[in-house]
């Protein structure tokens, strides 16, 4: 009975020598903590609030400096065409992309076009960035198939895959499955490469940490090569975004009646620059609206994984 | 019987340059309970040793047995703790420590007790929902320990867990994981080359050769006082005697 109290006694006492060492290191974070706030809520003062001003006001400078710049652009480009100076017809104008816009919106066709073309190019970098991935998890399970893949790959990724167009619309038929699979073909090997890469930088002992656990392959993705990984993937669907772009551009270009690469070329074929101007603008918004999605995502999940 | 029996292991690395040797003949007994240290110049195939003992290599000859029986019958057994923590950042704690249970699929109500016991008794429940980039190093090597104590392991592997950190909590996590592997009356092998570690931390002390590797010898480890923490048997003064000791059978070992 002694001996057992002896041995809860002895092992009471190393709890406490260890709770004790724990409490040090939680009070010395306390103190830092607390040490930070003071700082704050006292140095906000003179110096400090004229530091914060000073990166307020630049910040605020370079947003209205962007603004002007587009501002003074649209501004030139319009008197530069009302007064003569370039020709309107080569060159269109403001007032006439804004007309232009306004008699495509009244006959309804506006919002089909652009919903067209976003939905082919969301389509292919969704797409392309999945079966990338796909095949990237194959190649890495497999290294000696990933070996011997290894110099079709790089031959594909150098090949301009606008090069196989015509090829895909024989194949696939003159329509939207077409300009998807273009979309997607740009940007699945870069996808592979760059999602290959990232798999096999991860570190070999915490490889070895899962086979210790006699992880299978699955698990190993699961528990460690996808979450590690997210970055990667959202790098890619970044760069995926605007190859899909060009695609979706190209592949209109080729076969479409419909979408903003539709519009560009029949503009062009019709003498109408306005309407192809007008695309231009609307596919440039467009772009960086779905950029700056992705960046959101890429924000989020960065900020989520500290 | 011995827990652990190392029988004529031998170990050879290929590669298109030719046949490197590591390992040559090693033996050496491992009894329950004991925690034994292998020492030996740098590259000589410590951690190959570590990890043929753990069944994640093949020997190129000899075998290991677990109590008398092929050691990849009896994998569950093993545990192992590497050089760095490895805890994954993106999870937390809990999370972290509970990975190999999920991963064999014993993620259970009584599992879940355990992991929370350890938790508590090693000073780290209250950090169970933080990620480990909001730790100490000392912590994290402990959550490290507590992962793989989760799956109840006989025998602990250990790759030079301490050569991470910095000095003083080199010194501190020391104590902190004998302290942990003591109270849960497990097996320990370690693998290190700092001869002062291997000193303070085990009883017996087993001394490779340079390559290819064989036991050069096995030196029992005994202070005065058994309760001392490793920290204090660095002071003791039995300390410089073993200290010289092992640094000849190391100098010899390098020629």
């Amino acid at each position: 009975m002694s001996k057992k109290h002896e041995i809860h006694f002895l092992k009471k006492q190393k709890e406490d020598n260890i709770n004790r060492k724990n409490d040090h290191v939680i009070e010395k974070i306390k103190v830092n903590k607390e040490y930070q706030k003071v700082e704050l809520e006292d140095k906000v003062s003179k110096e400090h609030e004229i530091y914060l001003k000073k990166v307020k006001s630049t910040k605020r400078r370079i947003v209205i400096t962007r603004i002007l710049i587009l501002a003074i652009f649209i501004a030139l480009w319009q008197i530069a065409a009302s007064l003569k100076w370039i020709d309107p017809f080569l060159t269109s104008s403001p007032t006439r992309v804004i007309k232009s816009f306004i008699s495509l919106y009244e006959d309804g066709s506006l919002f089909k076009h652009i919903g067209i073309t976003c939905y082919e190019t969301i389509l292919g970098f969704s797409l392309g960035t999945i079966l990338g991935v796909l095949i990237a998890v194959i190649l890495w399970s497999c290294p000696f198939v990933s070996k011997i893949l290894d110099p079709y790959i790089v031959v594909l990724n150098a090949l301009p895959k606008v090069a196989l167009a015509p090829i895909i619309i024989f194949w696939i038929g003159n329509g939207m499955p077409a300009i998807i699979v273009i979309a997607l073909l740009i940007s699945v090997i870069t996808t592979v490469i760059s999602v290959l890469t990232g798999f096999n930088e991860i570190d070999k002992e915490k490889i070895m940490l899962m086979n210790t656990f006699r992880a299978s392959k699955i698990q190993i993705l699961r528990y460690l090569i996808f979450p590690y990984s997210i970055p990667i993937f959202i790098s890619a669907l970044k760069i995926n975004v605007g190859l899909s772009w060009v695609g979706v551009i190209m592949g209109e270009f080729l076969v479409a009646k419909n979408g903003l690469g539709f519009l560009i070329v029949y503009g062009g074929q019709v003498a109408q620059l306005d309407m192809v101007m007008m695309s231009i603008v609307i596919l440039a918004t467009i772009a960086f609206i779905m950029y700056e999605m992705v960046a959101f995502t890429e924000n989020k999940f960065v900020k989520d994984k500290n | 019987m011995s827990l652990l029996k190392i029988s004529d292991v031998s170990m050879n690395y290929h590669s298109i340059k030719g046949e490197t040797q590591a390992l040559n003949n090693v033996n050496f007994e491992v009894n329950n309970g004991e925690f034994i240290s292998i020492l030996g110049p740098s590259g000589c195939g410590k951690s190959t040793l570590l990890n043929i003992m753990n069944g994640l290599l093949e020997p190129s000859s000899g075998y290991i047995l677990y109590k008398g029986e092929d050691i990849k019958k009896n994998l569950d057994k093993i545990g192992y703790m590497f050089q760095k923590d490895h805890l994954f950042e993106w999870n937390t704690v809990w999370e972290n420590v509970t990975l190999g249970l999920k991963i064999k699929k014993q993620l259970n109500n009584e599992s879940k007790e355990r992991v929370n016991e350890l938790l508590d008794t090693y000073g780290l429940l209250r950090f169970k929902a933080h990620y480990p980039s909001e730790l100490s190093g000392g912590m994290r090597q402990r959550v490290a320990l507590i992962r793989t104590l989760a799956l109840k392991p006989e025998i602990l592997f250990l790759d030079e867990p301490f050569s991470a950190l910095d000095y003083q909590s080199r010194l501190l996590v020391c104590d902190d994981v004998y302290n942990i592997i003591k109270t849960e009356k497990k097996t320990a092998i370690m693998v290190t080359h700092d001869i002062a570690e291997a000193i303070s931390i085990s009883q017996k002390v087993i001394v490779l050769t340079k390559r290819p590797s064989n036991v050069k010898v096995e030196i029992s480890i005994d202070f005065e006082n058994d309760d001392l923490t490793p920290f204090q048997k660095r002071k003791s003064p039995q300390f410089s005697g073993y200290f010289n000791r092992l640094w000849k059978e190391l100098d010899q070992s390098n020629e």
